[in-house]
């Protein structure tokens, strides 16, 4: 008998190991930091049990990897922030084209790509922040107001070499134009109180404590600062609301080319954008859910409702370079 | 020399050249680059860019350099040849800052010292609203910040070379009426020299290859340029470009370097290595002494740590979980592993230099050098096109060949890619001491040995390795603690899984919550101390 033991047995620990070969497993490449996704990532795993492999990088290295790895590519999802980053991506045509009813459904299109190849999945405005002990709201109206003489050695920003400012000077440079674009961010620099600063944390607190009393930042930054010190002396506006509103971007996901298991990949990417997922993506990192369905925190709700600039969102990527050549040029290091 | 055998001379130069080899891989890819040029980026950057990124890269390394020579060698001075109240502790806590990685003591730097910061807060409610102090996001702040992260380098050769200096010397331009000031200048420098500018050298590439520290500071260098033009052109091409171009520079100083040290003979060391001090400072001049060195200490290291203790109590230190084992268990495997492999190379390169000096070799070994220079995610970049080639082209058909089920790519994601970036970015650390102790090596001790009839590898075990094994250490744990805190390779090319405590850092500062980014820094730091205790007490005794 003991022959056929060892027969079954040998069958049996064949069977598991395929099994657990077979075990749903996603690879997921992410510019968006660990704490930010694994929530969302670990609610997945509970819910269908599919097991969730990923690696945090910034989103070059991780498009360099995409591509040198080609069809040989472990990852089945490429995560990014901002729509420049995203819209590189499909250029480099590492994604696939998903089409997917639900993710249509759920997500507005200027917040896709037209082409079907990634979506957006959080939003986050890029809007002023202001003194509340040196600044009348009333003083405030635009980005573009910032460059007036009235706000000369008040002015903090960001350096040119973070995306968000790429993006937000893109978008510019599509509403208003080149020559409109270099005469505000001439303003803006000669406005400078300070050399700009390497983060956006940075420059709320030097607003905070008096170094300057403007300055353009990422809403969720505000969030956490507000979080961590409750009677920080700063409060967001929103400017632009007589025209193009409050320029908005995104952090998002599109599902690789050479992706190992598709249709996976895809669920997890429809699951992204579903309510119960959306309300843990954006929360957890003080952000606006990209599902229009669902309302932003009660945290995030007490900044105000506001219009968003509704230009389509990849025109980030698109004229990026420009953007960059642009603030080198007027020496926005 | 009869008594080497062509066959031994091939041998050596055949190791020299496949460390070079090694490092020349990842290299290629940088030299493949210039297929062709993207004349829109290259206009943009030597019209708008190119002059300033020179002229500061230029400032910050002459500032850094004679930042680190100074510190450095004052304070080896002081510890090795003087004595004043606490020079027996301040002798090895002043190795301590090397612990601290220069991206964590720019963002303390920043944050303490910025316009928002603590300090100047508590200054402005003192003396009024108008206070200000020097402001540190400039370029006198980040010199100032790396130079008190990489003095380290220079204080630990120096303070090495003086030690080794004997009692003898010093004593003998005593007594032909030289002053200790005289006696430092005339004797004792010369002969520290090669140490000093091995220090100094190393110094500089981390330097050059600094991108973490910098960017703190917003401080535009050819590095950062390098970055920019990757993250935001979206061209590696061009990076890599502006990367070769860097190397090809270091190339050249370091060419200069060895021209010159060329021409200085080097002293073998004193036999009898000098007991206790030379000079007892007496009075206010010993004050002086322990004040100047306990500045150094708290800038360097007391004050930074206290900050990073002070935000991860404010911040709580909710994050602190059974992650943390993991991070501390994948950062101490990585560093130990490099450093045994990047030591053994390195000790087959010290030789193949010794035992054939010919100049193919000095090239040859040069060239294995040069990893150091480069910025972290370039190399990387370098190695990981290299290694999915090869999965692409090679492992992936062979499985399939085989008829494996699910063929997959092995090399890329995979912890020898990773150890082989580290072994190529860090082979200059472990070859400095390595070099050093190698030349205190007299040619007459192994040479007696070869006449005596012992095969190489009997002297190899028994003369050298044995002879070598302070320069081993020293190279080891160098490596291990530069492998802890290294970043741009480790964030692209680890397997899943392998998240280290430097991962966990940049996890948490590309979002700017620095004081969340305390915890993971804080341990780094913690990891880091022992490894460095150890290699300055041990490079003490003889």
């Amino acid at each position: 008998m003991s022959f056929t033991r060892n027969l079954v047995a040998l069958t049996l620990a064949a069977t598991a190991f395929t099994s657990v070969a077979q075990a749903k497993e996603l690879v997921v490449y992410s510019s968006r930091q660990d704490h930010l996704i694994k929530p969302v990532f670990d609610m997945y795993t509970e819910k269908t049990g599919v097991e969730i492999n990923f690696i945090t990088d910034r989103e070059a290295p991780l498009m360099a990897r995409l591509r040198a790895e080609g069809a040989n590519t472990p990852a089945d999802m490429f995560m990014t922030v901002d729509a420049g980053n995203l819209w590189q991506a499909e250029e480099q045509g590492l994604f696939r084209a998903v089409d997917s009813a639900t993710i249509k459904e759920n997500i507005p299109a200027h917040l896709r790509s037209s082409n079907d190849m990634w979506t957006g999945l959080s939003l986050r405005a890029r809007t002023i922040a202001y003194s509340t002990e040196r600044v009348n709201p009333e003083e405030l109206s635009t980005y573009e107001a910032l460059a007036d003489d009235s706000w000369k050695g008040r002015v903090c920003l960001r350096t040119s070499k973070k995306v968000y400012n790429q993006s937000l000077v893109a978008t510019m440079l599509e509403s208003i134009g080149e020559e409109k674009t270099t005469e505000v961010i001439q303003g803006w620099l000669a406005n400078l109180a300070t050399p700009v600063f390497s983060d956006d944390t940075a420059l709320l607190k030097a607003i905070d404590a008096g170094q300057c009393d403007v300055g353009i930042v990422n809403s969720y930054y505000f969030g956490r600062l507000h979080k961590a010190e409750p009677d920080v002396k700063v409060k967001l506006f929103w400017p632009n609301q007589e025209d193009r509103g409050v320029h908005v971007n995104i952090s998002g996901a599109g599902v690789t080319k050479h992706a190992k298991q598709p249709e996976e990949a895809i669920k997890l990417l429809e699951w992204m954008t579903t309510e119960e997922a959306q309300r843990v993506f954006a929360d957890v990192n003080m952000e606006f859910p990209a599902n229009a369905s669902l309302e932003p925190s009660a945290e995030v709700a007490t900044w105000g409702d506001f219009k968003a600039d509704n230009v389509n969102i990849e025109v980030a990527g698109r004229r990026q370079p420009e953007a960059i050549m642009l603030m080198d040029r007027l020496g926005w290091n | 020399m009869p008594l080497q055998s062509t066959a031994r001379k091939t041998r050596w130069q055949l190791v020299a050249y496949l460390c070079a080899a090694l490092v020349l891989m990842p290299l290629l890819v940088l030299l493949i680059s210039w297929q062709d040029i993207d004349q829109q980026i290259w206009g943009h950057l030597l019209q708008t860019q190119m002059l300033r990124l020179i002229s500061n890269t230029l400032w910050l390394i002459a500032g850094v350099a004679a930042g680190v020579i100074l510190l450095g060698v004052s304070l080896a001075w002081l510890t090795s040849l003087c004595d004043f109240p606490g020079r027996r502790w301040l002798d090895w806590a002043l190795m301590l800052p090397f612990a601290v990685p220069a991206y964590v003591l720019a963002f303390v730097m920043v944050g303490l010292l910025d316009f928002a910061g603590p300090l100047q807060s508590l200054l402005r409610d003192w003396f009024g609203n108008d206070f200000r102090l020097p402001p540190i996001r400039s370029t006198g702040g980040v010199i100032l910040t790396l130079v008190l992260v990489f003095y380290p380098y220079v204080y630990m050769l120096a303070r090495s070379a003086f030690l080794a200096q004997g009692r003898g010397l010093m004593e003998a331009s005593r007594i032909l009426g030289q002053t200790p000031w005289q006696g430092f200048w005339r004797v004792a420098i010369p002969m520290a020299r090669p140490a000093i500018s091995a220090g100094t050298a190393l110094a500089i590439m981390e330097t050059l290859a600094d991108f973490g520290a910098v960017s703190v500071f917003n401080y535009d260098t050819f590095t950062t340029a390098i970055y920019k033009t990757w993250y935001g052109f979206f061209s590696l091409q061009s990076a890599t470009q502006l990367a070769s171009l860097l190397l090809l520079f270091v190339f050249l100083a370091l060419f200069a370097e060895r021209r010159a040290q060329g021409r200085n003979k080097r002293f073998p060391a004193n036999d009898k290595p000098r007991k206790g001090a030379l000079y007892r400072l007496k009075g206010p001049l010993a004050w002086l002494a322990s004040g100047y060195c306990l500045l150094v200490l708290a800038i360097a290291f007391v004050i930074p740590v206290g900050q990073l203790l002070f935000w991860l109590l404010s911040s709580g230190i909710a994050d602190l979980d059974s992650r943390y084992w993991g991070l501390i268990r994948n950062t101490l495997t990585l560093g130990g592993i490099a450093a045994a492999l990047t030591v053994s190379v390195a000790i087959l390169l010290v030789l193949a230099q010794r035992l054939q000096p010919i100049r193919r070799v000095r090239s040859a070994v040069a060239l294995a050098n040069l990893g150091y220079a480069l910025p972290g995610s370039v190399l990387a970049v370098g190695i990981m096109f290299f290694f999915s080639y090869l999965d692409n082209h090679l492992v992936v058909p062979l499985q399939a060949w085989l008829g494996m089920a699910n063929p997959a790519p092995l090399l890329l994601g995979g912890l020898f890619a990773l150890l082989l970036a580290y072994l190529i970015r860090f082979m200059a650390v472990a070859y400095g001491p390595l070099d050093t102790s190698l030349a205190r090596i007299r040619p007459s001790l192994p040479e007696a040995a070869q006449s005596l009839g012992q095969p190489g590898w009997v002297v190899f075990w028994r003369i050298y390795v044995p002879l070598l094994l302070p320069g081993i250490l020293s190279a080891a744990l160098l490596v291990f603690v530069d492998v802890l805190k290294e970043m741009p390779a480790t964030l692209l090319m680890r397997p899943f899984g392998w998240d280290t405590l430097a991962v966990r850092i940049h996890a948490l500062t590309t979002e700017g919550d620095w004081t969340r980014a305390s915890l993971p820094a804080l341990t780094l730091v913690l990891v880091g101390l022992l490894p460095v205790i150890v290699l300055i007490r041990r490079s003490g005794r003889h």
